[in-house]
């Protein structure tokens, strides 16, 4: 049987195509158009895998462009699909942290991989990918170099919980001629703050898993375990977790 | 929709703003309500009510007045009714539920104020709502902060007394409550004219017994799988009851009534027997706010009960009727008023046991417990009713939200991902 998940978010819309137990990954800038990025999605995994279209029985969607996606058979929601990765990538985990473009969920996780209660942020970018984001832009990198230019020795601590007003605390910071690598480090502890204090609220149970986008910057996973005092795994396909559960979900038609 | 424009003229409206409101609702009532399938019969009558609704009723109320009697506006069930109408007058639920009026509180108020306080200040001085632009006199209380502060604002611009609600349910907080009815006994008396005598409230403590009672009867139908009213529909009967005539407001929900119970013995109903049933805890939805039903309705799932103000908190609790003397009536609208159980109050943890029975009673699959954003005293308290129904296994989930449309697919995925948690 060949399924596909697509999980379409606010920042980059991922596949993966399950062609009996072989998987294929693509992973796609959504772009303005959902719609677009998950046909291209699609179209990329069958070219890929060298499977033609027909011979696909069943595509899930989720993640919050899921509403668009119109060549899904079935949407699911990206926590029960986090759930469902995330049992296949770390059986053993508990709770996931997955922090979004421009969301944050804690989810926790039974035995079979269902999951038992969550939470997700409200609807400030504050503990984002989003606010990761704009303050990469204020410092003048990219998002994907905030990891390795962090300086957790010389970190400054960041007060501001809002995107706004952070932005213009670390631009004040720069001024005063603060290292940059400081400044980033206390951006990704505000970021792990923000999320712990949500999962604690929550109720933490480990082992503890990281996904999404954000759980490839290093600098967010160390303050993360500093701030809940628990190790966070972090697996190699974080950002394809819920695109995977998506996939087997199809696979088990649920 | 009838000519009212002389109407709203005369009171004194902003028309051209009134004209934007007038515009929006009809699309957003028929969207939210009108694409329902197998609605009662029951239902036309509250459809009508939307369809005219800052014309028919308030054009009773200006009657009302034409005729020598006066217009009370009211903010909270702690307010009891049946003075108003013991002495001849009339009392009206003002709650603002719209994001429209939103901005115009804002003008006055911090931004971090409830959308309920903002939006029903802005509709009084946007002039945007014959509601608010009636009443000989408004009723606050003192449940909470931020109306207390509001009430201060507003006194500015109309007549106002204030009860003063306790914090606490002991003994002599109740005879304080009972001091304070008889307070506004004769604020009402001084105001319509009118003498109140024990004849007369008890006749009043009768009508509004009778309202209680058919919405009881309307809420006991929702208790039947499958449901044979949506909670949409069920919520907006209960949000038009707080302004509309108690008398009429009881035929109508008892005809309603009737026909859901016919309908529990044919076995048929809105949602399948075997849909998730959701009971929606916390703050009230004023009219027009079906936001979260709406929400939750969409996503196949039924709201079977509201423990809120525009719910069981409305209606649950009786006045003994069976005192004659004033005296033996005061007492006993105070003993009813302060079974209410409210988060304003502490310790609150009837409110808690209210759940965990309805639940039961309504045989729910799971609780969302919901505030209006910036309601500190309810979100508070969703921590303590979290714990309290998790520990009995009944699933719950907490959501804080406004009037706006801003955080709509936000909560859509919150309460779709709780629905699939339900429904493992």
């Amino acid at each position: 049987m060949v399924v596909i998940g697509v999980d379409i978010g606010s920042v980059a819309t991922k596949g993966i195509l399950i062609s009996d137990g072989v998987q294929h990954k693509t992973i796609f800038p959504t772009g303005w158009s959902p719609r677009d990025a998950s046909d291209a999605v699609i179209a990329q995994l069958l070219h890929q895998s060298g499977i033609e279209g027909q011979r696909v029985t069943r595509i899930f969607g989720t993640g919050y462009g899921r509403v668009a996606f119109d060549q899904a058979d079935k949407t699911v929601t990206e926590i029960k699909c986090h759930a469902r990765g995330i049992a296949e990538l770390l059986p053993e985990v508990r709770t996931i942290i997955d922090i979004g473009g421009q969301d944050s969920k804690v989810i926790r996780i039974g035995e079979r991989g269902q999951v038992v209660d969550f939470s997700m942020n409200d609807k400030c970018a504050a503990g984002t990918g989003r606010f990761l984001q704009v303050m990469a832009t204020a410092l003048g990198l990219d998002v994907s170099e905030l990891g390795a230019a962090e300086d957790p020795a010389q970190r400054l601590p960041i007060s501001s919980m809002c995107t706004v007003f952070a932005e213009s605390e670390i631009i004040g910071l720069m001024a005063k001629g603060n290292p940059k690598g400081g400044i980033v480090a206390g951006l990704h502890q505000s970021v792990g703050k923000r999320v712990a204090a949500m999962a604690k609220r929550l109720g933490i149970k480990e082992p503890i898993a990281f996904t999404g986008g954000v759980a490839i910057n290093q600098g967010v996973k160390r303050a993360l375990e500093e701030e809940l005092g628990a190790p966070v795994m972090v697996s190699e396909a974080c950002q394809y977790t819920g695109a995977l559960g998506a996939a087997l979900l199809a696979l088990e038609n649920v | 929709m009838a000519d009212y424009q002389q109407m709203w003229t005369d009171l004194g409206m902003d028309l051209e703003k009134h004209d934007v409101l007038c515009e929006v609702l009809p699309e957003a009532f028929g969207g939210v309500y009108l694409t329902q399938q197998n609605r009662p019969k029951g239902m036309d009558f509250y459809d009508f009510v939307v369809s005219e609704i800052h014309g028919v009723r308030p054009a009773e109320m200006i009657q009302h007045q034409k005729e020598g009697g006066k217009v009370f506006g009211t903010f909270c069930v702690y307010v009891p009714d049946e003075v108003v109408f013991a002495a001849g007058g009339i009392a009206a639920g003002l709650c603002g539920g719209s994001q429209f009026w939103v901005s115009g509180g804002e003008k006055v108020l911090p931004a971090n104020t409830c959308p309920l306080i903002k939006a029903s200040v802005g509709a009084r001085l946007d002039k945007t709502c014959p509601f608010f632009l009636i009443p000989d006199m408004y009723v606050g209380e003192t449940t909470c902060d931020g109306k207390k502060k509001a009430w201060e604002i507003l006194a500015g611009e109309v007549p106002f007394h204030i009860i003063d609600i306790p914090q606490m349910k002991r003994d002599r907080d109740i005879a304080a409550f009972e001091a304070e009815i008889k307070d506004f006994i004769a604020v009402v008396e001084k105001v319509t004219g009118n003498k109140i005598t024990a004849e007369s409230l008890g006749e009043a403590i009768k009508l509004i017994n009778n309202k209680r009672r058919a919405l009881q009867r309307v809420y006991n139908a929702r208790k039947a799988s499958p449901v044979p009213i949506s909670g949409k529909d069920a919520l907006l009967v209960t949000q038009i009851n707080f302004y509309d005539d108690p008398a009429r407001a009881a035929e109508m929900a008892n005809n309603l009534a009737d026909e859901l119970e016919q309908r529990i013995n044919s076995g048929s109903g809105v949602f399948p027997d075997n849909a998730l049933r959701i009971m929606i805890s916390g703050t009230p939805m004023a009219i027009p706010n079906w936001k979260l039903h709406h929400i939750v309705e969409s996503l196949g799932a039924a709201v079977v009960v509201e423990e809120s103000c525009t719910g069981t908190r409305y209606f649950e609790n009786l006045v003994d009727e069976s005192a004659t003397t004033l005296d033996g009536q005061i007492r006993a609208l105070a003993e009813r008023y302060m079974k209410t159980n409210c988060a304003c109050f502490t310790p609150n943890t009837a409110r808690i046991d209210d759940i965990v029975r309805l639940a039961d009673e309504y045989k729910v699959d799971g609780i969302i417990d919901t505030n209006l954003q910036f309601c500190n005293i309810y979100s508070t308290e969703s921590y303590q009713v979290k714990q309290a129904l998790t520990e009995r296994n009944q699933p719950i989930m907490h959501i804080e939200t406004d009037y706006s449309e801003q955080d709509f697919e936000q909560l859509r995925t919150r309460v779709e991902a709780f629905l699939e948690m339900l429904r493992k």
